[in-house]
């Protein structure tokens, strides 16, 4: 299981090895900044959702009614609240 | 007596005489009013030169390639629209098979550079004046759309005016001086539609940019005043995670090209509260089946045997069949028609009832289809199982949230001794799979198993979930 303090270390860890598999440059990551235009297209974030279920088991999207992440911040918080509920 | 046959009208005509007034066709680069294609063409040669000939469209961005369909339709004998990423190797074969003669391109395909043998006609992102007058537009012109195949190598549909245009009699009511756009690059049987709509319905026409970030297009769909526009469901998950989702006010938002599920539609409702939300069904070779307004996931099991619709649909070993004046006819290069022999074209979509609805349950072929794109699991398998520490393979479609679909695989290593120590061999198989495929079709997870299960027939188990 994975405490909500730990989720945040963990996703900027995902992005950073993503980006890089997937040879994107990123911009310096903060809260308040579009996932989108952090230098991630719409398929590295597919992939990093899909290996936070894998890592961390867990899948905010599962519910279905979550609104979709704008921010980087949005993001991490989306894990944070489904650790603290998990 | 014989009865006078009509005369065809070409796509040139169709979009200009119902008043050009106010109307465009733009991209992030350039904006082409219709009444400037009227007596111009962004064609280098004279179009009656171009009688009968089977043309290459293979400009790297939309609007050149879309000016010189208007020009072409109904003086070409073909027209092949080549989808600007086309592996290079393909292209002397889909040459050959197509019978292609002339290339009219920009010179914007560095991938084209190459010598290819066939005449080349250059093309520009806008018209130029030209003496049109009498020019002969009764020809029928064959549409040739590529999809995806099994080998990789793309498919060639063959189409014609009427039969993309069917779906546009759908009884769906837009306003003159209506602005369509689509995330989609209109060379996709998705986007063409789309282009087709805004032409013959009076409206205009954005284009997307294929380098083009999502809240730029957003942002330029507003300011152009943007009424209809559509995309994947995958299109629509990027747009909303876009902070200029809200730059656009649509009043018609349509999905198409993948499933949409419940979670898309009610998020497409709540962010555009002043639009109608519908979700099509469509493939590049059965066309456009049905759309779906009433904003929920699924389709009315009502929709399924009406006798004379325009898309008669039937659902044979649960998968859908469609069959109506909008199919393609056949695959160019094999003799066979695409359908049954009362007309029905297998769709390979698999669909399940509950209730009064029919929902989609994936591909029966197991073809992945991520963000709109599909995949054959062939591909991936081919690729993998060429490495040499590799017994057999099999690729599956791993559902995300994001893009609908990821690729995933679980290997059988000759090895059983490798099972256990996998990391390094899984390593080496994704590396082979970076370097060899388009980025959406590389593994997302990779795991080892003991044995594959494998039907009577000797193929792969495809539905193992």
């Amino acid at each position: 299981m994975t405490t909500p303090t730990a989720v945040r270390p963990f996703i900027l860890g995902q992005i950073k090895l993503i980006a890089a598999q997937q040879k994107k440059r990123l911009v310096p990551l903060k809260d308040d900044l579009p996932l989108l235009e952090s230098g991630l297209d719409s398929l590295c974030i597919a992939i990093i959702v899909a290996s936070l279920d894998d890592e961390l088991g867990l899948d905010p999207f599962a519910a279905g009614d979550v609104d979709m992440p704008v921010t980087v911040g949005d993001f991490i918080h989306l894990y944070e609240n489904g650790a603290a509920a998990s | 007596m014989a009865l006078p046959r009509p005369s065809r009208r070409s796509l040139a005509e169709l979009a200009l005489t119902s008043g050009t007034e106010g109307r465009s066709l733009s991209d992030e680069a350039h904006r082409v009013l219709l009444a400037d294609l009227v007596s111009g063409t962004n064609i280098g040669a004279p179009l009656e030169s171009l009688h009968g000939r089977s043309v290459l469209l293979a400009s790297e961005a939309q609007l050149p390639t879309v000016l010189a369909a208007i020009a072409l339709d109904g003086i070409a004998r073909r027209l092949l629209i080549c989808l600007p990423d086309m592996a290079p190797e393909d292209l002397p074969a889909i040459i050959a098979d197509a019978e292609i003669d002339t290339i009219v391109c920009d010179g914007t395909g560095p991938r084209f550079a190459g010598d290819t043998g066939v005449a080349r006609i250059g093309c520009a992102s806008t018209p130029r004046p030209a003496s049109l007058a009498g020019l002969d537009r009764s020809a029928e012109t064959e549409w040739i759309l590529l999809t995806s195949g099994t080998t990789g190598r793309p498919k060639m549909v063959s189409h014609t005016l009427a039969s993309l245009t069917g779906p546009l009699d759908d009884g769906l009511q837009v306003m003159r001086g209506a602005v369509w756009s689509t995330f989609y690059d209109v060379r996709r049987y998705g986007g063409l539609q789309i282009l087709l709509r805004a032409l013959l319905g009076g409206g205009s026409m954005v284009l997307s940019g294929a380098r083009e970030p999502v809240g730029d297009f957003l942002v330029r769909g507003g300011r152009c005043g943007v009424t209809h526009i559509s995309g994947t469901p995958s299109h629509w998950r990027r747009a909303l995670m876009s902070p200029n989702a809200n730059r656009m006010t649509p009043c018609y938002v349509r999905l198409s090209g993948e499933v949409a599920d419940q979670a898309i539609l009610d998020h497409l409702k709540l962010a555009y509260p002043q639009s109608d939300v519908a979700h099509a069904f469509a493939s590049t070779e059965a066309g456009v089946a049905f759309d779906v307004r009433d904003g929920l996931a699924g389709f009315p099991a009502s929709y399924v045997g009406q006798a004379g619709a325009k898309a008669e649909m039937r659902v044979i070993d649960g998968t859908l069949h469609i069959r109506s004046a909008r199919t393609a006819s056949r695959y160019l290069g094999e003799a066979a028609w695409l359908g049954d022999d009362e007309g029905f074209i297998d769709t390979g979509d698999m669909v399940e009832r509950h209730g009064d609805r029919y929902y989609f349950m994936g591909r029966r072929e197991g073809v992945i289809n991520v963000g709109g794109q599909k995949i054959h699991p062939e591909e991936v398998e081919a690729v993998i199982n060429r490495h040499p520490g590799v017994r057999m393979s099999r690729v599956w479609a791993r559902k995300s949230p994001i893009t609908g679909a990821l690729v995933a695989a679980e290997v059988v290593p000759r090895d059983p001794a490798a099972k256990a120590n996998f990391a390094a061999l899984r390593d080496e198989i994704l590396a082979a799979c970076r370097e060899t495929l388009a980025p959406h079709k590389v593994p997302v997870s990779l795991r080892a198993v003991d044995a594959l299960a494998v039907a009577p027939s000797g193929k792969l188990l495809r539905r193992g979930d």
